[in-house]
């Protein structure tokens, strides 16, 4: 097996609170899994976990074969490989979507201004955004800023990209847009780790799926069975809500 | 009684004086603005001890009178043996009393910048002063424009109390012409006309500073008062 | 030694910046609300004439200021005592300043208020006296604060035209004991410091006692600092 990201027994707490009470998995090159639970289940600090934007009180991560929590790690290199797209996009507010793209190639991996343009060009233009590159983020839409957003991501060409509930910040009407971007990611082969309750994009891109209650994993497994036949009942429970509130788009057919 | 005869004798040495207004603003202000970035980065990320002897810094500059801090400087250091000219030891007052008001206006900016711009500046493996430099500076410069003119045209203004350290500005050449002629209302009125010119030009190139480094949704509307 | 000898004296003479303090801030107050109101309901005469007002007061020196109201009398024949004239040109200045921050609490206030007034039959000054200052001056608070330690401050420079206020004092102390210089001045911007402290102090309470749901204070003044 070829594992790009190895969890072991992560845990975190905010106070009394603990949100990750030991969490273990792997995610392995190429492939794309989703993390669906409740609110408050622990996904969204996970995730920050993984690259320590949040710093986790106990346990280890792997990239590839480099330990991410060990205490000499060069973490900037380290979370230039792992694209992470946030809830909120969180495009940098003065800076145009071309810019946008190109700050990281510019001061993270030093390259010089010309190439730069031409990479992150490249990556506009796989996000379909190539012709916004002058826009600023206020004159864009949800769905255009988070694109960009993943844009920005990819230009770093990462070893995976993780996904902070990518469409939920956003108007029904506009999901859409970015959920194809993504489908167009996982189909290339791009290794994706993506906590979101898109069951449409669940169902056609999703090779595995992680559930998540009560700050632990209960389930993992392809969405075939979780969803048809789920092991445990909490799963089946939180399945059914979902079915119930996103019914009619989770039948949705890919565009 | 003549009195454009008197304004060509008198402009000379009040254009002098105001040249020496503009300097020490000039002066005051780039002083303010360093010692202010420094001030406003100890308080938000500096260690406890650093952060609370900047906030104790900005709390006396903020509290007390400008002119006590002249006085400060100018009387007092050389009691403990430091020996300044009357130009640099205006500056160096009116520049301490700008730093602490400019450090809580480059505060208020960075703070009001969403978490998530630092955040997403960590995200793509940038260190925690590259994210500062290239993500966070540049916007909270940007929303600080409004507030920093006002505090430019203040500083303006209340460089007039060098004259009190002896330092020939504006109003110091306008006070050695009165006394000379005993013309005083007239002389007020000509530095008072001046004073005025200089403000509402600073106001209009502040302004085209403001239009010029504009960007769609960064702190659009507060104007220049 | 010397400096705890001379604290009442001291006080004594700040007792000169707190009486002119308390002349200028009621000036500076009233011309400054009627400043506002002229600029934003007053005929387009009238409003020119308030926004000369407040920018030729805001845009001069506190000390030249000062100069004209104690030189420029005496060359129409009128006697001025150096007190009044302090009094005067620094109240007129703050006019300048308060009337910006009472006309932008004003303008705040939502238009509705007043076509809501209006329709149930008060006239335009009952609508602006009880419907709409009562809520300007509650959005005006905070920033009406910063002015009112910004003034109480600048009434040092009353010192300039030879007030015998206690920056006045605090140098005759200074030419008689130089190696005091900076014990001496230190301790008069201890004392602003106190009194800046315990103002504001007030101020911030009477924002409290004030405040209603909704009209929180939204102005800001000059050296304000954002939320």
């Amino acid at each position: 097996m070829d594992a790009i990201l190895t969890v072991e027994d992560l845990h975190k707490s905010f106070d009394d609170l603990e949100v990750l009470k030991g969490i273990s998995f792997t995610l392995e090159r190429g492939r794309t899994v989703l993390v669906m639970g409740p609110s408050g289940s622990g996904k969204s600090t996970m995730l920050r976990c993984l690259n320590r934007l949040l710093e986790p009180d106990q346990g280890r991560v792997w990239l590839e074969d480099v330990e991410l929590t060990a205490a000499q790690a060069d973490l900037n290199k380290l979370r230039a490989s792992i694209g992470y797209v946030f809830q909120d996009f969180n495009l940098f507010a003065h800076l145009t979507a071309l810019d946008n793209v190109c700050i990281g190639l510019r001061k993270v991996k030093r390259m010089p201004r010309r190439q730069a343009h031409e990479h992150a060009m490249q990556a506009l233009e796989q996000v379909g955004m190539a012709d916004r590159c002058a826009h600023y983020p206020a004159q864009l839409s949800g769905g255009q800023q988070q694109r960009i957003a993943i844009a920005r991501g990819l230009a770093m060409e990462p070893k995976l990209m993780l996904f902070d509930e990518p469409t939920s910040a956003l108007d029904p009407e506009l999901t859409g847009e970015v959920l194809a971007v993504m489908d167009d990611l996982a189909r290339g082969g791009m290794t994706m780790l993506v906590v979101s309750h898109e069951v449409g994009f669940a169902r056609r891109a999703a090779d595995e799926i992680i559930f998540m209650e009560n700050s632990r994993i209960v389930e993992q497994g392809p969405p075939e069975q979780l969803f048809v036949n789920p092991r445990e009942e909490r799963t089946a429970q939180f399945l059914q809500r979902i079915h119930a509130i996103e019914g009619p788009m989770a039948q949705e057919q890919p565009p | 009684m003549n009195l454009e005869f008197d304004l060509a004798d008198w402009l000379p040495h009040l254009l002098d004086g105001l040249l020496v207004t503009l300097e020490i603003t000039a002066l005051c202000i780039g002083l303010g603005i360093v010692l202010g970035l420094v001030l406003a980065f100890a308080r938000l990320y500096a260690q406890r001890p650093f952060a609370w002897a900047a906030t104790a810094f900005i709390n006396f500059f903020r509290g007390t009178p400008i002119l006590a801090q002249l006085f400060l400087v100018y009387y007092g250091l050389p009691s403990i043996g430091i020996r300044l000219e009357p130009f640099t030891a205006g500056v160096l007052a009116l520049g301490l009393n700008t730093s602490a008001y400019q450090a809580e206006y480059f505060r208020g900016a960075i703070q009001s910048l969403p978490a998530g711009q630092m955040l997403a500046a960590r995200s793509i493996g940038m260190s925690r002063l590259q994210a500062l430099q290239s993500i966070i500076l540049p916007q909270a410069l940007r929303l600080v424009i409004p507030p920093w003119s006002n505090e430019l045209i203040l500083m303006l203004k209340y460089s007039s109390i060098v004259f009190l350290a002896t330092v020939m500005d504006l109003m110091g050449e306008g006070l050695v012409l009165a006394s000379e002629t005993y013309r005083y209302f007239e002389i007020f009125i000509v530095v008072a006309i001046m004073y005025l010119i200089v403000v509402l030009a600073v106001t209009w190139l502040l302004h085209r500073l403001q239009v010029w480094l504009r960007v769609p949704g960064l702190g659009a509307g507060d104007s220049i008062a | 030694m010397i400096i705890i000898q001379a604290t009442p004296t001291f006080l004594q003479y700040t007792l000169i910046n707190l009486a002119v303090f308390a002349v200028l801030l009621p000036i500076g107050f009233a011309i400054g609300t009627l400043v506002a109101l002229g600029q934003v309901y007053g005929h387009p005469v009238i409003a020119a004439l308030a926004t000369a007002w407040a920018w030729f007061f805001r845009g001069v020196p506190a000390l030249v200021l000062l100069f004209l109201f104690y030189y420029g009398p005496p060359v129409f024949n009128i006697n001025i005592e150096p007190f009044t004239a302090a009094a005067l040109a620094m109240g007129f200045r703050s006019s300048g300043y308060q009337s910006q921050i009472f006309r932008g609490a004003i303008e705040s206030v939502p238009a509705g208020q007043m076509v809501a007034g209006r329709a149930i039959g008060m006239s335009r000054l009952q609508t602006v006296w009880s419907i709409v200052l009562p809520q300007a001056f509650r959005l005006a608070l905070p920033a009406w604060t910063n002015e009112f330690s910004a003034v109480l401050k600048d009434t040092t420079l009353v010192y300039a035209i030879g007030i015998n206020e206690v920056m006045r004092f605090a140098r005759t102390i200074y030419v008689a004991r130089p190696e005091l210089a900076i014990l001496t001045f230190l301790f008069v911007a201890l004392i602003f410091w106190v009194l800046t402290v315990i103002g504001t102090g007030l101020l911030q309470r009477l924002e409290r006692r004030l405040a209603l749901p909704g009209l929180e204070g939204r102005m800001r003044g000059p050296r304000a600092v954002a939320k």
